[in-house]
């Protein structure tokens, strides 16, 4: 193992995070102070209880979760997108390192960024609505696991990704919808079942399901069901990482 | 000795079905300088990006000090430091930050004093906390050879090093080559600048269409070159050479009001006094006269053109 690369590489990234802290760290806390401000304040205020806890305290999870999955996808994408697009790539496949010393630096980097990002948020949360999480040890599992995995599959985007449009396109037009219909706001049991059904088939209700879970001991589906899913799309992601480099898909030619 | 890069019969089909190389054979001896010339889209940068591990072999082997670059991959890439001909940088990082970050990612140590020395060393140490955003395009390539060096690569490819760069930065560029080559490196470097390759490379290489079509010391090459060929325009015309100019071996042109000679400036003696002597013994008066010398490039242009 070259771990000064994976230690270089990692370092590299974060800090382009404390360099672009403004984007970064501060322009996700500020969106999500406002939803906490309309939904959780505003429109909450209007809705009584959902499975017994309060509105406001109910959507902490999934925003944290929503901030989570969005930011991981867009700093790991966009970290190894950049090389490629500026071309410094180069120096990265010309040095002595294997593939996965890559992935462990760029995401890494990636899924840390967006830990520390999610622990920011609860604690903003915090200042909102009262918290009280249940299962810290599981909290912090699923918080880790998800942008591990999200962080991965921004890598594969990152790498597929060959303009800045096809970088934003699976984020905006798959992520935030399947993110927003996730149960952020709601609870899925509020759905009709038709749609329950359908809702089943969106890996983002297991997520932010057992992250609520791990809060307040309610959940849409099984917590092991949960992270079964979580599970299931982590092994895929590194399926596809491995094959990236192993074929040099749109790296090498 | 074995040498440090040795390329056989490596080939590179495009998946466009371009074959960018043909069956290159290039052997590279440790220390030395090595000149590899050739058009626009001849192959050289295809055939640096395999060695470094850039782009993927379709056919071939290399072995860099013995390690093939692909079964034992860490062995051989630690051994290189490539400047590539695009100036690829991170245009927020500080000058410092970037080289230090090379040095990493090759798996060293830190060594601030060899950093120092290599920014030093290319005249970057007043820029080192400059963000390179900031610096000429003179200064990017300089940085961009700091992060080759700052792993101390025991071989260095400069593509193109000094494509764009003002006369007086190449000299500069010359001279740490040459400080470089004095300390053991090996040098690879593509030009377009035929004098680049005459003034700093020990062996030069001709690469066409994916082809090395010419592999030579410099040393022989130019003794080919030290050919020169003086035109002598000529007052009245002439029929004939006179005999008593035989000895000279003129050659006429068709008109007859023209004759060539062909001498070596590195001979002891051109014979170009005793001639205009003897054209003036003989009676034939001069208007004008044009010297000529067969260059690398004229060399260059006729193995290139060449169907």
């Amino acid at each position: 193992m070259n771990y000064r690369a994976i230690r270089a590489i990692y370092l590299f990234e974060m800090a382009r995070t404390w360099r672009t802290l403004l984007q970064s760290i501060v322009s996700p806390v500020v969106s999500t102070s406002l939803y906490f401000v309309v939904f959780g304040a505003a429109i909450g205020s209007r809705i009584t209880e959902v499975e017994g806890v309060s509105y406001g305290t109910f959507i902490v999870p999934g925003l944290v979760m929503l901030s989570v999955l969005t930011q991981s996808i867009s700093n790991a994408s966009f970290g190894i997108y950049f090389p490629k697009f500026a071309g410094t790539i180069y120096e990265i496949l010309s040095a002595p390192i294997s593939y996965l010393e890559i992935v462990i630096g760029y995401v890494g980097a990636a899924a840390t960024k967006s830990i520390i990002l999610g622990l920011i948020i609860l604690a903003t949360a915090g200042l909102f609505v009262p918290l009280h999480i249940q299962h810290p040890v599981w909290m912090l599992t699923f918080l880790v696991l998800t942008a591990v995995t999200f962080s991965l599959f921004g890598f594969i985007i990152g790498i597929w990704a060959d303009g800045f449009e096809k970088l934003q396109m699976i984020p905006m037009l798959v992520v935030t919808p399947l993110t927003f219909l996730g149960g952020s706001f709601y609870s899925v049991n509020m759905l009709p079942s038709g749609w329950r059904t359908i809702t089943l088939f969106n890996p983002v209700v297991y997520l932010i399901s057992g992250f609520r879970w791990s809060f307040y001991e309610i959940a849409d589906v099984s917590v092991g069901l949960s992270l079964g899913m979580t599970a299931a799309f982590l092994i895929a992601c590194m399926v596809i990482v491995a094959w990236i480099f192993r074929t040099g898909y749109r790296l090498k030619n | 000795m074995s040498p440090i890069i040795s390329v056989s019969n490596l080939s590179k089909t495009y998946g466009s079905g371009f074959k960018a190389l043909k069956g290159i054979n290039l052997d590279i001896a440790k220390g030395e300088i090595f000149a590899l010339l050739g058009p626009n889209g001849a192959g050289k940068t295809t055939l640096i990006s395999i060695i470094c591990g850039i782009a993927n072999p379709s056919q071939g082997t290399i072995k860099i000090g013995g390690h093939d670059i692909i079964r034992d991959y860490r062995a051989a890439r630690s051994m290189i430091g490539l400047v590539p001909q695009e100036l690829h940088t991170d245009a927020f990082e500080s000058v410092w930050a970037t080289v230090s970050f090379s040095r990493g990612l090759f798996g060293k140590p830190k060594n601030p004093a060899h950093i120092e020395k290599v920014l030093r060393d290319l005249s970057l140490w007043d820029k080192k906390d400059n963000k390179i955003i900031t610096l000429s395009g003179g200064m990017k390539r300089r940085v961009m050879i700091a992060k080759a060096l700052s792993h101390e690569p025991q071989i260095l490819f400069l593509d193109e090093p000094t494509a764009g760069v003002d006369v007086e930065l190449r000299k500069g560029m010359w001279e740490v080559v040459r400080t470089l080559q004095a300390s053991g490196v090996t040098i690879i470097l593509t030009t377009h600048y035929i004098e680049e390759a005459e003034e700093m490379a020990d062996r030069i290489g001709v690469i066409n269409k994916g082809e090395i079509i010419l592999i030579e010391d410099k040393a022989t090459l130019m003794q080919k070159l030290g050919k020169k060929e003086l035109t002598l325009q000529l007052q009245n015309k002439l029929d004939a050479i006179p005999p008593a100019l035989a000895a000279y071996n003129l050659e006429l042109s068709d008109d007859g009001h023209a004759v060539t000679y062909d001498y070596d400036t590195k001979g002891d003696r051109t014979g170009i006094t005793s001639l205009l002597n003897d054209l003036r013994n003989a009676g034939i008066r001069i208007s004008d006269l044009d010297t000529r010398q067969s260059s690398l490039e004229d060399i260059f242009v006729s193995i290139v053109r060449a169907p």
